[in-house]
Order: C-alpha cells, then sequence, then structure tokens
C-alpha cells in the first residue's frame, strides 16, 4: 500500500490537496456532485476516443484520425436523431465514425500510408464533409445554417441510483452526508453523489463498454489475435491470422467508438451539432491512451482527469483559480525531489514558476476567462510530460506491414 | 531511368485531382446539381483578372504556411501547431509594430524579426516537450493550439487593446503606421484597374528559395532529412536528433511567424479578431498536396486558392459552395494515396530492372 502510495505520489498527492484546498468555501465547487457529474459526462467521449484509439493502436495502426471520426460520429448523430430519435443518433454516430476508420484502414493498410499523414487528411475530409452535409440536409430548414443543425427533442431517460442517491422517491444517503459539510467526508460523498445520479441510459451504455472492451482484447481469443498482430504481425501471420483483416477490424472498431463519442457529445451535452463542438476531444482522448499506457482502466482514469479539468473550465471560474495553488504546491514537489537528485539547475527554475503561481494566486480573485477555457488542454500537457516515459507501446505500432514480408 | 522517374510521380496529383473532380461530380449529381454547369461557373469566375489578383494574395500566406509545415515534415515532425504559431507571431508583430516609429525598411524588418522568433519561440516549447519529455508533437502542438488561442485572445482583449466604457468595438490592436506597410506590385506591373496585387508575394518567392536551400544546400538540412528518412543512421552519422528536433521546431515555427506578414502589412494593418485563421491548417493540406516540394507546394497553394475563390461564386446559383471543401479534402487523401501506390510501382520496377541487370552480367 505505502509501496504504491509513493510510486504514484505524483497521483494522489494533487488529488489530497484537491481535497484540502476545497475545504475554503470559494473553493467548494471543487468537490461538489454538480462538478463530478459534469466531470463524468465530459470524461466519457474521451474515454470512448481513448479506447478507440486504444483498437487501433494495439492492431498497430495510429490513428490521429479520432477527431474527424469523432466529427462524423456528431455529424450523422445529430442527423438521425433529429430524424428518428436519440437511439438512432447513436447507431448512426457509431456508423458514421466506422465508415471514416475503413477510409483510414484503406490508407494505411491497403495502400501504407504514413499513418499520421492519413490521420491529418482524414480529419480534414471530415470537416469538409460535415460542413457540406449540413448545408445539403438542412436546406430546407427555417433555422438553416452552415454550422449548426436544428436542435434535437426527444429524451433518453436516466437513472439515480435508489437509497444511495435518491432514485425514485427514495432518501438520499450522499446527498445528506454532502449537505452535512464534514470536511473530507461530504467531499467524498459528493463524488459518489455525481457518479451515481442522473446518469442517462447513454451514459450507462458507454460505461458498460469500457469492461467489455477489455474483456474483448485480453480474454478473447479475437482480442489476442489483434493484440498480436500490433506486437508481430509477421508471427501471427505465421499462425495464420489474418493481419490485414485484423487490422481492418482494429480501426474501423475505433472509428466506431469514436463516433460514438461525437453522437454522446451531441445528445448529452448540447442537443445539437455544432461545427467545432468536438474542440480537440478526440486528441484528449488520444491523450489520455497514451497516458493510460494503452489499457482501458488507465484509458477511464485519464480521461477521469481531463473530464475534470474540463468540468471546472465549465462550472467555476473560482475553482480553476484555486487551480493555482494546486499547481505551485506540486510545483514546490518537483523542486525538493530535483534537489534531493542534485539538479540544481531545473530546481530553481521549478521554484521561480512555484512562487510565480503563488504570487499569481495571491493577487488576484479569479483566473481570465481565456485562460479557464484551456484548463483541459493544458491538464493534458502536463500530465503527459510527466508520464509519457514510462510508458509501453504496443511494438509495431505505426509500422506498415506488407504480406509475406520478413520482419 | 530519372527522367521517367520524375514523369511517374507527376502521374500521382493528376490521378489524385482526376479522382477528386470524379468524387464531387458524383456528390454534386447526388444532390441534384448540373456538376458539368457548375464546374464551368467556377472556371469562368476563377478566371477573371479580379479573380486571379484575389488567388494570388490568397495563396501567398498559404505558401508559406506549407512550408512551415514542410520543414518538419522532412525530419519526421508533424508540426500541427503553425496555426497557433502564426497567430501568435502575428499578433505580437502588430502590437510592436504600431507602438514604434521607424524609417519603413527598418520598421517592415522589425515586424517580420519579431514575427519570427515569437512564433518560433512558441514551437520550440513542442520540441522542448518532445525531446525532454516525449510527448508526441501531434498531441502537444494540438494542445498548444488550443492554450496559444486563449493566451493570444486575452493578450488581445487586455494588454493590447484600451476598453472604452459603452464601446461595442471588436478588441484589435492600433494601426500600423504607413512606414509598416509593404506597398502593392500594381503600379509596378501597371495593373492600376485591378486589386492591389500584395508586394509580399516577392517575400513568398524568397522564402520558397530560402526553404529549398535550408534543406537541400546546406549540412543542417542534410542532418534534418538524414534523421526524417533514418533516425538511426543520421545519430551514427554524429546527429543529435535531440537538439536538431527542438531546432527543426523553431525553423518550422520561424516559417510559420511570416504567414501573417502579407495580411498584417498588406491589407489589415492591424491585428484583430477576424484576424485571417485557420490558414496553419490548410498549410498541412498544401504540403501533403505539392509534395514537400518548393514547387509542388507553390501550385499546391494556387490550386486551393483557386478552389476557394471560384467556390465564392456557387452561392449565387444555389449551388452549396462547401462542396469546395470536399473537393480540397478528397484531393488531399487521392493524392497521398497516389503517392504511395506510384512509389511501390518505381520501386518495384526498379528491383526488375537491377535484376535483370544483374542477371544479364
Amino acid at each position: 500500500m505505502l509501496k504504491t502510495l509513493k510510486k504514484n505520489y505524483l497521483i494522489f498527492l494533487p488529488i489530497a490537496f484537491i481535497a484540502v484546498i476545497a475545504q475554503v468555501d470559494k473553493y467548494d465547487q471543487l468537490t461538489t456532485s454538480g462538478t463530478f457529474g459534469a466531470a463524468i459526462r465530459l470524461a466519457i467521449p474521451i474515454c470512448l476516443a481513448g479506447l478507440g484509439g486504444m483498437f487501433s493502436e494495439r492492431s498497430g495502426v495510429v490513428n490521429i484520425g479520432l477527431e474527424g471520426m469523432m466529427i462524423m460520429g456528431t455529424w450523422f448523430g445529430a442527423w438521425a436523431a433529429w430524424m428518428y430519435g436519440p437511439w438512432y443518433g447513436i447507431l448512426a454516430g457509431i456508423i458514421g465514425g466506422a465508415m471514416f476508420g475503413l477510409i483510414h484502414a484503406v490508407g494505411t493498410v491497403t495502400f501504407q500510408v504514413d499513418h499520421i499523414v492519413s490521420g491529418v487528411a482524414i480529419n480534414i475530409l471530415a470537416a469538409g464533409v460535415a460542413r457540406f452535409l449540413n448545408v445539403v440536409a438542412y436546406a430546407d430548414q427555417p433555422t438553416q445554417s452552415a454550422t449548426q443543425s436544428p436542435r434535437i427533442d426527444g429524451e433518453v431517460g436516466d437513472f439515480t441510483l435508489p437509497y444511495l442517491s435518491g432514485g425514485g422517491e427514495t432518501p438520499s444517503l450522499f446527498g445528506y452526508l454532502q449537505d452535512l459539510d464534514l470536511p473530507f467526508l461530504s467531499d467524498f460523498a459528493g463524488l459518489l453523489l455525481g457518479a451515481t445520479s442522473n446518469l442517462s441510459y447513454i451514459s450507462i451504455f458507454a460505461l458498460t463498454l469500457i469492461p467489455i472492451a477489455a474483456w474483448t482484447l485480453w480474454s478473447t481469443p479475437f482480442g489476442l489475435q489483434m493484440r498480436s498482430v500490433g506486437e508481430l504481425p509477421t508471427g501471427s501471420e505465421s499462425l495464420g491470422v489474418n493481419v490485414y483483416l485484423m487490422k481492418y477490424i482494429g480501426v474501423m472498431i475505433s472509428g466506431g467508438f469514436a463516433g460514438l463519442a461525437g453522437a454522446y457529445l451531441v445528445l448529452e451535452s448540447s442537443g445539437i451539432y455544432r461545427e467545432g463542438q468536438t474542440a480537440g476531444r478526440g486528441f484528449i482522448g488520444l491523450a489520455s491512451m497514451i497516458f493510460g499506457n494503452y489499457k482501458p482502466l488507465g484509458i477511464f482514469m485519464g480521461s477521469g482527469l481531463f473530464g475534470y479539468a474540463d468540468a471546472l473550465q465549465l462550472r467555476s471560474d473560482d475553482a480553476v483559480h484555486g487551480l493555482l495553488v494546486l499547481i505551485s504546491l506540486i510545483l514546490l514537489i518537483i523542486s525538493i525531489k530535483q534537489i534531493i537528485e542534485k539538479k540544481y539547475l531545473s530546481a530553481s527554475i521549478s521554484i521561480m514558476l512555484c512562487l510565480g503561481f503563488l504570487i499569481w494566486f495571491l493577487n488576484s480573485e479569479t483566473v481570465p476567462s481565456e485562460f479557464v477555457y484551456f484548463t483541459p488542454h493544458i491538464t493534458t500537457l502536463i500530465v503527459l510530460s510527466s508520464a509519457s516515459q514510462k510508458l509501453r507501446m504496443p511494438k509495431k505500432v505505426g509500422q506498415p506491414y506488407r504480406k509475406g514480408e520478413l520482419n | 531511368m530519372k527522367l521517367s522517374l520524375r514523369f511517374t510521380s507527376l502521374l500521382a496529383p493528376v490521378f489524385a485531382l482526376i479522382v477528386a473532380f470524379g468524387l464531387s461530380t458524383l456528390m454534386l449529381y447526388l444532390i441534384g446539381e448540373d456538376p458539368i454547369e457548375t464546374f464551368k461557373i467556377m472556371y469562368d469566375y476563377g478566371k477573371s483578372g479580379k479573380s486571379i489578383v484575389s488567388i494570388l494574395n490568397r495563396s501567398v500566406p498559404l505558401y508559406i504556411s506549407a512550408v512551415a509545415v514542410a520543414v518538419g515534415f522532412k525530419m519526421g515532425l508533424f508540426n500541427i501547431g503553425v496555426e497557433s504559431q502564426y497567430l501568435m507571431g502575428s499578433l505580437l508583430s502588430a502590437a510592436l509594430g504600431a507602438a514604434v516609429a521607424l524609417p519603413s525598411i527598418l520598421h517592415i524588418s522589425l515586424i517580420i524579426f519579431v514575427a519570427i522568433l515569437s512564433s518560433a519561440l512558441w514551437a520550440a516549447i513542442a520540441g522542448y516537450l518532445k525531446v525532454k519529455k516525449g510527448v508526441h508533437e501531434v498531441i502537444s502542438t494540438i494542445m498548444l493550439n488550443y492554450i496559444g488561442t486563449g493566451i493570444i485572445a486575452y493578450l488581445l482583449a487586455n494588454i493590447f487593446f484600451e476598453k472604452v466604457e459603452l464601446s461595442t468595438t471588436a478588441p484589435q490592436t492600433d494601426l500600423l503606421p504607413e512606414s509598416a506597410r509593404i506597398p502593392s506590385l500594381n503600379a509596378f506591373l501597371g495593373i492600376e484597374d485591378l486589386p492591389n496585387l500584395h508586394g509580399f508575394i516577392i517575400g513568398a518567392v524568397l522564402v520558397g528559395i530560402l526553404y529549398y536551400w535550408i534543406v537541400w544546400k546546406t549540412s543542417l538540412g542534410f542532418d534534418l532529412r538524414a534523421t526524417g528518412s533514418s533516425p538511426m543512421a543520421a545519430k551514427f552519422s554524429g546527429a543529435n536528433p535531440g537538439k536538431l528536433t527542438i531546432f527543426a521546431m523553431m525553423i518550422s515555427g520561424g516559417f510559420a511567424g511570416l504567414i501573417g506578414i502579407a495580411p498584417l502589412t498588406g491589407y489589415f494593418f492591424k491585428y484583430t479578431t477576424d484576424f485571417p485563421s485557420g490558414l496553419g491548417f490548410a498549410g498541412i493540406t498544401v504540403a501533403l498536396l505539392g509534395r514537400n516540394h518548393p514547387i509542388g507546394m507553390a501550385f499546391g497553394a494556387i490550386l486551393l486558392s483557386f478552389l476557394e475563390r471560384s467556390a465564392q461564386i456557387l452561392d449565387l446559383y444555389d449551388v452549396p459552395k462547401e462542396i469546395e471543401k470536399i473537393m480540397q479534402a478528397v484531393i488531399v487523401l487521392s493524392v497521398v494515396v497516389a503517392y504511395e501506390v506510384v512509389k511501390r510501382y518505381v520501386t518495384n520496377r526498379q528491383i526488375k530492372e537491377a535484376s535483370k541487370v544483374v542477371s544479364n552480367a
């Protein structure tokens, strides 16, 4: 126990700090059930994109096109939901994403185009196709616009855990604990309440996909074959695995996940398709996959982190102000570590940054809204730069494979 | 042999264009428009004198953006962050340019210098993160795009612009003085009856030459290309990949700084919230299209500008002008695939010819 704590102090310490900072009234939004609920809703699309990235990269194909596939998910999801209802939107989103996955697979597997080049091209194509389809599909609507869809009606319905979180007409234990305003206990109750109340059925569907994805990749022959293709395609070929087919399936599943993530964004948070609403979440999903070391649980944790940052950004500028102390504290720890390791130059830089953030915190009431907006993106950068080095990626990811070649 | 190789690699873009036109025709047909009529309208509008000037003006920043992306590509680096790099450079150089008074040549040089420097430093962050922290540059540059957008919005609204109570003016920097503006070429070329052809088009040509010189004629360029095609071999030949990565990022960012010069000193004269954006992403398209070749990219930039300009007329004919976005994207995708197919074909033929020589000997 102590060993894991020591090893992952960069994860646990910030959590502890957040809990402490949240005791100050001004920053209590850091740990309310509302914030955690929003965090989960924002984490799910990132997590789905990350899982998508995992399927693709496990089969050996780098998928920078996740963002584009997600854009397709938003457009097709919104269109089908508007025409037929939300669940059709989900289905259409998955299909739209998978179609673009197919294009990526044709490019990278059959024609062996550089994976990143193909991915970038996919992103460009998706943006163009979404814009075009939007103009064509809603041409005779009164609210016609090149960048938006009409509003989508129809509810999916949601679910709240009875007794613990007050589903139906039952009392809510977590809600009671949160309202007691006890230090730490109430914060934790807030976390649980946020995670178990007003979860839409789409969210539940998305969350169940996480264990299913893990089970598929690690406990079925199909999953073993898929992973082997990313590690050693020549070996898999010699054992009779159809390498090309596996890669095609992997990339298409990847597109399906990204498309679902896009449809989720439309149906859960905005109720409308808007150009640019993915706002780099496909890439953040990719980042959460890297952070999560290409494993479902890690991806879930990573996306939870980014979702939390996103939720703070949306819900409360004050809470983001509280994060300044957090950054300052973390920098202090890093500088102490650097002094112990006798890296004096880096340590002095860290201390200066630490003081800078502290001064900024003390001399301001809020963080400018322009800065609040990129909280999730800068979190992504910071997290990746402290985590990247210990990762193990699939061995042959990003390398073209031609049938019958010798390693 | 050499000549026929060149010839076959020309086939790729031609093939891609045919595919793109084919697909767009299909698309137009599906939505019930007459494809041939549409293309004819676009072509007729695009070849007028006014349009040609507009196309050339558009292609200048586009070309420079493509060069910025291509420098990275040459070393196997994907600088997706050109977007925020050039906006950062444009904002800072616009603010500084409006604040000083200097003789014209010095003034323009100062603006260019500041733009290059600030964009290069912003790009260097991604290089540093890649080398020291192992963060892939695609992710870091994309995140830096969002972060840069936020910082720019903050700087523009709070530092470089004084808010006036009850005024609805959008945030903007002060206007550049006359001495900081690059004149148009119209008087020089004797085309006074047409819209202004911006003078920085000469700058774009110089950028192309500079790019060619750096990448193909200097030892730095050799190291860059060597690292791009075979990192291991380059390392053994004595190149320092870490340093090179940061350096390549900075060169790429430096070129990116020049993207904003033409709009800034040519027709905007200030940085506002509607300063042209999206050029960084369009540059990726052009670089892929022109295969990182200085002349290929020039054709790519002009082609894209032509499509963009000529699509403007379609609104009048009730054809969705967004068809142009699809054409662009399809051209890129098919050009990428076509190059790969041609490359494979050429390699196969070389292998066959080589084995023929061997068996004859």
